[in-house]
């Protein structure tokens, strides 16, 4: 799913179409998101690279973290700082935001003011502009391409950042602006759930095509902290987490798909949801001292237990069935039986099981069908 | 050379085991660590204690205090029967403490507006951190704040103001080899609707340190417990990242003794 979504980053908007947009969501029980954004940065950059992506290249704007992580991100994927500033612009809004640190060289307090990257990075120093971070977001886009003309993908770091320094309506504006410029090609951001009101979160929904959200594997119980249950699932949601994609598609249908997510020394790994919710159905069932799981011996002989309604006394000796025959030997018999008496007026009850799955308390009464 | 001081629990959970030192290398840059704490259980003592590690003869780190709880003879008593004399290392160039209490501080009497207080404050530090890099040897500035809801009420209650000047202060342990260390209450912000300071600090901190009463309620050789949430993001090393560490302590007269629920005797 998380390569589905780099493809359709990757494949950008067409013509006449809003570019697709992508919002990263995470709380902080299990604050996995910049890993994700981390990856889909890396994962475009490659296409990006190799020409393979209908956008020429990325302009990110970081906000929550520096210049130099990136660039250090950017080494550790295998790309060449130096030449990736053909197809890599950032819009620094991390070193100064509020230009603080220019007020201070001015008065001669401190005195170096760079972001300490060897990327070619434009400073921006009042990010509570909107307006101005547009243009300045479509003045390096423009770089990225000879004729000023090509398309371009637009990152933003943190959304949360933003919101904090300026309201949700001008940030709403601002992502509508990118997504219906002719040159953005497509659009991520990443967005904390539980630093925002609700109403912020959906707004912004709102101005999104995909959604992707990371949530815990399993919650944590609210127990004592002390317990130990408690503090592996904290420790294991640092590391893994359910990746649940919504995404609206153009004729309208809404398709969510889920994977399991972990992160790892060699980097972040998307799998698909394995019986983990076998766990969690086991850590609901209450601890009692009695067994009520089904070993996999006691299921398949469930599975084989013949069911009183289902034969007749096919002229044999009525048996009481004493749950020791095996399902097959009766449906052949009942597949001969049928096909011997099918031009006989005699009355038959058939019975087709609904489902395997029906429960044994079901509101039919299957004594109902008895015919002894 | 005298022998590193035996590392505790807690300085295992900060670091992992063997390390009495928070990393050096500027490469490896800086992180931020949070420390949570509320009225039945103080955290103060874990500042102390990060305060007495960075001054440690073993390591050549440099620490800017910035007080908005307690003048320095507060500090110098309690870390004085810790065994660290703060009034050297402050004559040493290795401390720099910077008293917020006192009024005249970046000119708070002349009327100036919060922020330009907050920019002030942030321009001496950076030109702490500046200076200090420039002397051979020295390698890591720690930062630490006590504490910040006394900061926020400086701010005359704007956290995003103490926000950005996190914001600011962070960005310098990207930048330089920088640490920043912070104290928090988390019961001043139970009563809040909306997501508060709490919450975001806890997102931009790479390092949580809660500090809570025991569950089971009050013990008298117990005091308390300690979590410690090693986020860790990228690190070669990969030594004691995203870990969940959980004991208890302790308060003794001159120390605090960490320890494995259970494992007193």
């Amino acid at each position: 799913m998380a390569e589905w979504i780099c493809r359709t980053l990757r494949d950008g908007g067409l013509e006449g179409e809003h570019a697709p947009a992508l919002t990263i969501n995470d709380t902080i029980g299990c604050p996995l998101g910049s890993f994700v954004f981390d990856h889909i940065l890396s994962q475009l950059s490659s296409f990006i690279f190799c020409q393979k992506s209908q956008s020429n290249g990325i302009v990110l704007v970081a906000l929550s973290r520096s210049p130099l992580y990136y660039e250090q991100l950017l080494k550790s994927k295998g790309f060449d700082v130096v030449t990736s500033s053909t197809w890599f612009k950032i819009l620094d809004c991390y070193t100064d935001p509020l230009g603080w640190r220019s007020k201070l060289v001015e008065s001669g307090s401190i005195r170096s003011l760079s972001s300490g990257s060897s990327l070619t990075v434009n400073i921006c120093k009042n990010v509570k502009d909107l307006d101005e971070l547009f243009s300045s977001i479509l003045e390096l886009g423009k770089e990225l391409s000879g004729d000023g003309k090509g398309r371009f993908t637009v990152a933003i770091d943190s959304v949360s950042s933003l919101l904090r320094h300026t309201s949700v309506p001008s940030v709403a504006a601002l992502l509508s602006n990118l997504r219906s410029h002719d040159q953005v090609s497509s659009l991520f951001w990443l967005l904390h759930l539980d630093m925002h009101e609700t109403r912020v979160t959906a707004a912004l929904e709102y101005m999104s095509s995909m959604k992707a959200t990371i949530e815990p594997i399993v919650q944590s119980v609210d127990g004592p902290r002390g317990n130990s249950e408690n503090l592996s699932l904290m420790e294991q949601n640092l590391r893994r987490g359910k990746f649940c994609v919504r995404v609206k598609r153009r004729n309208g249908r809404v398709r969510m798909m889920f994977e399991e997510l972990s992160v790892e020394k060699s980097g972040i790994k998307f799998t698909p949801l394995s019986s983990e919710d076998e766990m969690t159905a086991q850590s609901l069932v209450p601890k009692v001292q009695f067994n009520l799981q089904l070993s996999e011996k006691e299921r398949n002989d469930r599975a084989n237990v013949v069911l009183p309604f289902e034969h007749q006394g096919n002229g044999k000796t009525i048996q009481i069935y004493d749950g020791r025959k095996s399902l097959n030997d009766d449906k052949a018999e009942m597949q001969h039986t049928s096909v011997q008496k099918v031009d006989s007026n005699r009355g038959e009850i058939i019975y087709f099981r609904d489902s395997d799955d029906e429960m044994p308390d079901s509101d039919e009464d299957p004594d109902d069908d008895l015919d002894i | 050379m005298a022998n590193a001081p035996p590392s505790t629990l807690l300085d295992d959970s900060l670091d992992g085991k063997a390390a009495a030192v928070f990393s050096t290398s500027p490469a490896a840059g800086g992180r931020m660590i949070l420390v949570e704490d509320c009225v039945e259980t103080s955290g103060a003592f874990v500042v102390h204690h990060l305060l007495k590690r960075c001054l440690s003869p073993h390591s050549s780190d440099v620490v800017v205090f910035l007080s908005f709880a307690h003048p320095f003879s507060h500090y110098d008593r309690i870390l004085r029967k810790m065994g660290c004399n703060l009034s050297v290392q402050r004559d040493n160039k290795r401390l720099m403490f910077l008293d917020m209490l006192v009024l005249e501080r970046l000119g708070r009497d002349r009327g100036k507006t919060s922020e330009d207080v907050f920019i002030a404050l942030f321009g001496e530090i950076q030109k702490a951190v500046e200076l200090c890099l420039s002397y051979e040897g020295r390698q890591h500035i720690t930062v630490i704040i006590d504490d910040v809801s006394l900061m926020e009420v400086d701010a005359n209650g704007s956290s995003n103001l103490v926000l950005d000047f996190l914001h600011y202060c962070y960005s310098l342990t990207a930048q330089f080899g920088c640490s920043l260390i912070t104290l928090n209450h988390d019961d001043v912000y139970s009563n809040e609707d909306r997501p508060g300071l709490l919450l975001k600090l806890e997102y931009l901190a790479d390092v949580v340190i809660k500090v809570e009463p025991l569950s089971t309620g009050l013990a008298s050789d117990v005091h308390g417990q300690l979590t410690v949430s090693n986020k860790g993001i990228h690190d070669g090393s990969g030594k004691s990242r995203n870990k969940v560490h959980n004991f208890h302590f302790r308060i003794k007269d001159s120390s605090v003794e960490y320890f494995y629920p259970g494992s007193k005797t």
